[in-house]
């Protein structure tokens, strides 16, 4: 059998999922960005945050390395949720339109939700106490 | 054709979950319940930065009965999507996909993530002055 494939489709090594791996090295990737991150906030929320007034937790909050971490929390967070999320959706949502509208849904709601977040902790940021 | 009173295959009445199956499934089901919890992270983040009053709403929230079985299932479902990840983190690498390791590696996993959230649990009811 001859190969009907041009070199650039052999190059790009798209198969029948049409993407790549650019999928998985991101969800690998925020999995084990969030594995500190994570351990640390838990630790955080018990430790400091859970029982402190508001003007406590805006104290915790507006330090610089704390800040910097919780935007690198919510940013890992809704891109790992939001890659985990449209597999699953991939999996079990089989007609076609459903399927592009829950994707499209889900990808505009965690984007929607990580911008929420970040820009929560720049007003606490810039606004201050 | 006809293809009446044939039995079906897998026969679902006395099929046997594998371990292995199931902690995959609560691996996709802690990570859905987990998406729901980081809009609640998001939602305490804007309570802060909007001021006391919301803060104060926030706060009662996560205070309240509901809020606590919230965060103890969040607690939950964190530290088993937690220990399995780490788990898919090692498969990816190639490695613990003989039948039995990944067997008994599933109970490693339920372990260390029971042990990981009743810790929590009590710590967290604990710096609460036992329930606030």
């Amino acid at each position: 059998m001859s190969n009907y494939r041009t070199p650039l489709r052999e190059v790009r090594g798209y198969g029948s999922a049409h993407h790549g791996t650019g999928h998985w090295i991101a969800q690998r990737f925020t999995a084990i960005a969030l594995i500190p991150l994570l351990l640390w906030f838990c630790f955080s929320l018990l430790y400091t945050v859970f029982t402190a007034d508001y003007a406590g937790a805006i104290a915790w909050i507006h330090q610089p390395w704390i800040m910097l971490a919780l935007i690198l929390l919510v940013s890992a967070v809704f891109y790992h949720s939001s890659l985990g999320l449209q597999v699953i959706v991939e999996d079990y949502v089989h007609t076609k339109w459903l399927k592009t509208a829950t994707l499209i849904v889900l990808r505009l709601f965690n984007f929607l939700l990580a911008i929420a977040g970040i820009l929560a902790v720049l007003r606490i940021a810039f606004v201050g106490v | 054709m006809k293809t009446a009173d044939r039995p079906l295959s897998p026969h679902l009445q006395i099929y046997k979950w594998p371990l292995t199956m199931a902690t995959s499934i609560m691996h996709r089901a802690s990570g859905m319940w987990l998406s729901i919890g980081s809009a609640a992270l998001v939602f305490w983040l804007i309570c802060a930065a909007l001021g006391p009053d919301s803060y104060a709403i926030a706060q009662s929230f996560f205070h309240s009965g509901w809020g606590i079985a919230l965060l103890m299932l969040w607690a939950m479902a964190f530290f088993y999507h937690l220990c399995n990840g780490i788990r898919h983190l090692f498969w990816d690498a190639g490695k613990g996909f003989d039948i039995h390791v990944a067997h008994d590696v599933s109970w490693v996993v339920i372990g260390i993530a029971a042990a990981c959230t009743i810790v929590t649990w009590i710590f967290g009811f604990i710096v609460m002055g036992g329930g606030a």
